[in-house]
This record gives structure tokens, sequence and C-alpha cells, in this order.
């Protein structure tokens, strides 16, 4: 019966995957399915990391960026024929250059976890990064390189000149690694990352090296950023520094923790989020990246177990059949919430622009009119009160949709 | 058959000395106690003999082997293994994988990547079997950290006694509890160390002449007496030491 309802969810996880681009088949869909692609193996295999490994780092791009270097290079030796394979197989290569460059930074990172370990991390993301710009031959400088995919075999008369041909073969990536990973998880190896992330002591009184664990977890956790970067190779052609700095790396964190560390699918969820908001908050705001850091921001406060862990939240109340108590008080806090935000973002953008009118929803308000600031102030004000009014009215509905009732209880 | 053997341990922190000197030999298959004022040693001694402190002088032989300054993981493997005096459990698992993960190394699965623990029929079958054992079958789904006190260190026992080591070393395991809780949890430690080699460090005098074949009395870093219960309560020396000290019990 599990048996059969997990095969469900990986099939649904599949048919979801090669479905998308049939809905959503523009141009411009295509380019952030792909994205999404990537950042979800990116961001899962960072969640190997930090949500079950407990090693918060803060260069996890190195073995995106690395594996994504070498399979540009590999790009360019198909097209130079000095290597005769299908440009499918790119993301291997990628991924056995993850799995190299974790085996080698791995060996002594892994020795701590905690600060020792997020320092390193830290210290390695710089190094890697700043020689990347003086290795020139290898990452070639500032510019980076650039391959061709259209070079190699076909692939069952596909030659990969289009966006969604490289879909599909992210697509069977993705499938692939989010499965290994899962897998990975259910083995002794990936149980007893979680038992040294809760206790390292105790796992070592078990009979279990904390350093090891955390070792292999980390090696298996570059493999799979390693394949994300082959898929990065694939999907651009190219690859620059900027793939490997902190920037990326402190992207990929972002996604697992708005997604949800705890969960396997949190960080899916956060890549589908951050792609998102990159890529089409992008077209409306410059201030896109200020939107990302209050989200941020929120998250940690009030949402610590991220997306995936606020959705879990609401298991009791499934179960109990009481969730339809919910849907009035969630509206009742939502409405004014959301008309918050909007008034937020009003004052937020009216203070960046230089026009003076500004097209917001449809309407055209005069940006040095007093009137309009002042009217966006009372509604901004007054909603955020109302908000505030509201939570009580939640956090009662929240109690008793969750309260244990009388015969439950033993 | 001699099991565990401690040759003149000595452990300083810098300037001082916590344990001056320790001889004592373990009997294959007695409960043996330690006992002794707050502060002589107790805990130290057992982290000194699990790996957790190297030790400044001496040699501990366990079975055949000399494993002195070994890391922790490696004496477990030996099949030594110990519970805590602060509940010591892997909280955000739950309580059948804290079990499990205990199990794991006992039976050879080693750092494998390639084994799916749901299909381990055997070693889900055995974790059961020691939850059942614990009185903690029906809570086996239960999240380990939002367990109640007393079962938190059933668990830990539980935890300790999985992998299904010959020696046992417990710490306090019923410091904290109740009457009755102290009360079952004997009777729980009587039953999962049958046949095995028990050594217990314990504040509780009522348990220790209960449960103990030998004791040991532990004063300042030295033993001053090791016997079996009745000729260590008529031992001066030991009166003597815990002369104007409650006999905490």
């Amino acid at each position: 019966m599990a048996m059969l309802k997990k095969s469900a969810i990986w099939i649904a996880f599949a048919v979801t995957l090669v479905g998308m681009p049939q809905i959503f088949d523009s141009i411009l869909a295509i380019s952030i399915l792909n994205q999404m692609a990537i950042a979800i193996v990116f961001a899962l295999s960072y969640n190997m990391l930090l949500g079950q490994g407990g090693m918060l780092s803060f260069g996890h791009a190195v073995y995106f960026g690395l594996g994504g270097f070498l399979s540009v290079h590999a790009l360019i030796l198909i097209e130079f024929e000095t290597m005769v394979f299908s440009i499918l197989w790119i993301p291997l290569i990628g991924g056995l250059f993850g799995l190299l460059a974790g085996l080698f930074i791995g060996s002594f990172s892994t020795r701590k976890a905690g600060t020792v370990f997020a320092m390193i991390s830290l210290g390695i993301g710089e190094l890697i990064a700043a020689s990347s710009l003086i290795f020139s031959s290898f990452f070639g400088g500032e510019a980076g390189i650039s391959g061709d995919r259209t070079f190699g075999p076909t692939f069952f008369g596909v030659d990969f000149t289009q966006n969604i041909d490289i879909y599909y073969v992210a697509t069977f990536w993705v499938f692939l690694a989010t499965l290994f990973m899962y897998l990975f998880t259910q083995t002794p190896a990936g149980r007893m990352a979680n038992a040294v992330r809760d206790n390292p002591e105790r796992a070592e009184f078990i009979g279990y090296s904390a350093r090891k664990v955390r070792f292999i977890s980390f090696c298996a956790s570059g493999l799979f950023a390693g394949v994300a970067g082959g898929l990065f190779a694939l999907n651009y052609e190219f690859i620059t520094e900027e793939n490997l700095n902190a920037a990326t790396s402190g992207r990929v964190l972002l996604m697992a923790y708005i997604g949800g560390l705890g969960y396997f699918i949190g960080p899916i969820i956060g890549a589908v989020i951050l792609t998102l908001m990159n890529s089409l908050l992008s077209n409306y705001s410059e201030l896109w990246m200020l939107y990302l850091g209050i989200m941020f921001l929120l998250t940690v406060m009030f949402l610590p177990r991220g997306f995936a862990g606020f959705i879990m939240m609401h298991q009791v109340a499934w179960v109990r059949g009481t969730l339809t108590l919910l849907i009035k008080p969630y509206i009742i806090t939502g409405v004014p919430a959301i008309l918050f935000s909007l008034t937020a973002i009003l004052l937020i953008e009216m203070s960046h622009t230089e026009d003076e009118i500004f097209h917001f929803l449809g309407m055209a308000l005069n940006t040095s009119s007093s009137v309009t600031w002042v009217v966006a102030l009372i509604l901004s004000g007054g909603t955020f009160f109302a908000t505030r009014k509201s939570l009580g009215q939640l956090n009662e509905a929240w109690e008793s949709a969750n309260a244990i009732s009388k015969d439950e209880q033993t | 058959m001699t099991i565990l053997s401690l040759k003149n341990v000595q452990k300083n922190f810098g300037e001082t000395q916590i344990i001056r000197g320790v001889s004592l030999d373990i009997i294959e298959g007695e409960k043996h106690a330690i006992i002794g004022p707050n502060g002589a040693g107790k805990s130290t001694l057992f982290h000194l003999i699990s790996g957790r402190y190297q030790l400044t002088s001496g040699n501990i032989r366990f079975k055949q082997d000399q494993i002195e300054n070994l890391p922790p993981y490696e004496i477990a493997r030996m099949g030594l293994a110990r519970s805590f005096q602060v509940t010591n459990i892997f909280p955000r698992m739950n309580v059948f994988e804290n079990v499990r993960c205990a199990l794991l190394w006992s039976k050879g699965y080693r750092y494998s990547f390639w084994h799916l623990l749901g299909r381990q029929r055997e070693l889900n079958d055995e974790a059961m079997h020691v939850l059942e054992q614990i009185g903690l079958k029906d809570k086996a789904l239960f999240p380990s950290g939002e367990l109640g006190y007393a079962q938190q260190r059933a668990l830990e026992l539980g935890i300790a006694i999985a992998s299904g080591a010959q020696l046992i070393m417990l710490d306090e395991p019923v410091a904290g509890m109740s009457h009755s809780e102290a009360e079952s949890s004997v009777q729980l430690i009587r039953k999962i160390t049958e046949g095995k080699t028990l050594i217990m460090v314990e504040h509780d005098m009522n348990i220790v002449f209960d449960v103990a074949d030998r004791i040991s009395v532990l004063v300042y870093g030295e033993i001053i007496a090791t016997d079996k219960p009745e000729n260590i309560r008529a031992n001066p020396k030991v009166q003597e030491a815990y002369l104007g000290e409650v006999p905490s019990a």
C-alpha cells in the first residue's frame, strides 16, 4: 500500500515534468522551465548538506560551477571531435567533476559541522571564485567560456537546437537525480546523516564516525550539484565566474530555506518560487531582489520550516477533517494582508520611480501629488492594522482546528 | 574472566587531577556499580572508558584489545555500549529511527548507500523487538524529541542496548525519575542486561544495592574499595568517605 502510494507520487512527478511544456509552451515559459529544472537539482543537492546533514554551506556554487565549467569544456571537445558522444550525457560529466571536487574538499572540510564547516565553505567559495578569474585558460576570465551543444551525434534524430529539446534532456536528469537523492535518504548512509545532524556525539557511540558520515553526504551533494551545473551548461552553452561565486551560493541557500529544509520536497518548492520571482518579477520591477530579501526575512521569522513546513502544518487538521474551519479565518486575514502587501509595494515603487506618472494595477498615479502619497500611506497603515487585528481570530480558529478532542487523549 | 580491565588510569584537566590512577577489573557477566560523592569523577571515568576523553596515562583493555584513546565509534563497534546522564538521543528523528540507527553498524550495514532500509525486514523486525522490550512499541512513529522524560530515558537505554553489545555502561539511568518510574526502569535494566556485563553509575543506594553484584567506591579520583555490596556497607573507609555527607540517596 505504502509502496503503491510512493510509486504513484513518482509517476505523478514524471507526468508533471513531461506535461509542463504542453501547458506552458511559449518560448519564455520553456526557458523558465529549463531554469527551474536546473534549480530543482541544485537546491535538492544543497538540502543534502543543510537539511539532511546539518552542514551550513556558503560555497555550494563551487560544485555547481566546476561541474558546469567542465561540461562546457566537454561541449568544446565534442565540437572539435576530440570526443564523440551525445550531449545527453554531459550532466554526467558535470556530476563526476562535482563528485571529484567534493571528494577533495570534503576530505578536510567535513571534520566539523557548525561554524567551522560554514567558514571553510565560505573560504573555499571565495578561493575558487578568485582563482577562476586568475586561471583564465580553464575558466575564461571574466567573459567565461562558451560551447555549442548542437555538435556531436544526434539522439534519435534530435539535434538539440531547440530549448524544448534541452527541456526533455533536463527532465530526464531531474527525474533521475531527484529519485536517487530521495533513495539516498532511505539508505543507512542517508539515515545516519540525519542522526549526525541531530547529535554527532551519540552517533559516534553507536559505531559511526560523524566525519565519515558527513563526508559521504558531502560527496553525494557535490555530485548532484555538478549534475545541475552540467544542465546549466547545456541550457546556456556558456558559463562564467558568476556561476560559482558567493551570490550563486547564497541563492541556492535561499531556495532551500524558503522551500523548507526539513522536507524532501521543500527545496523543489523553493526552486520553483525563486525561479519564478527571478524571471517574472524581474520584468516588472527593478526592486525584485528587495522583495526576495523581504520574503526571506519573513520566512525565517514566521515560517522557519519554509513553505513545505507551512503546508505540512495543516496535516493534523486535514486528518481530523477540521481544515474547513480554517477557510474563513484565512480569508479574513488574507485579504487585508494582501492589500497591505500591495500598498507597501506601491509605496516602495513610488519612492523608487523617477517618472511623474506611475502605472500600478491598471491605475495611473501621479507621484508628484501629495494626495497619492497620503492615500497610499493611509491605505497601507489601515490594512496593516486590519491584518494585525485579524490575527487573533486566526489563532483561535487554528487552536480549535488542531485541539485534541477528549476521545483522542490517552 | 575479565572483560574490561583498567590499569592505573589517570586523567588531568590542565593542572587538576580528576582521575588519579584507577585500576579496576570487571568480570564478564557481573553487574558492577560505581558509586561515590559528587565530583568524584564517575562520569569522567565513563568518558575515558568509552573514548570520549583521552587518557593522560594508563591502559584500558576490553576483551583482548587495548582501547585507550581509540575514537568512540571504534570502541562501540567492539561491543561496548553506553548511555548518558543527560538524555542523548536523535531528537528530530522518530523513536523507531533512533533504535534502527543504533542497530545499523552491528548488523553490518556500515556506510552503505545501496541498501534501502525499508526493505531490510530482519533489521526492521529487530528494531521493533527492541522497542517492544523498552515498552515504546506504540510510540514507534512518534518524534523522539517530544517524548516525556521517562520515555526518553527508556529510549536512551534502547539505543544503548540495540546493538547487542556485551558490555553496557549506564550513567545514572534513573536520575530525575519519580519513585515508581525508577522502579519500572530498574526492572527494564534487569531485563535488557540479562546475560550481559553491566557497569552502572548511580546515586540511588537502594537501586545500587539491589542491582549490583559488586560495587566500586570512587572518591576524589581514586577507587577506595571494590567488593560485594554487604562488604561495602560494612567497610569503614567507605563510611568515612561518606561521613558528613548524605550517602546521596
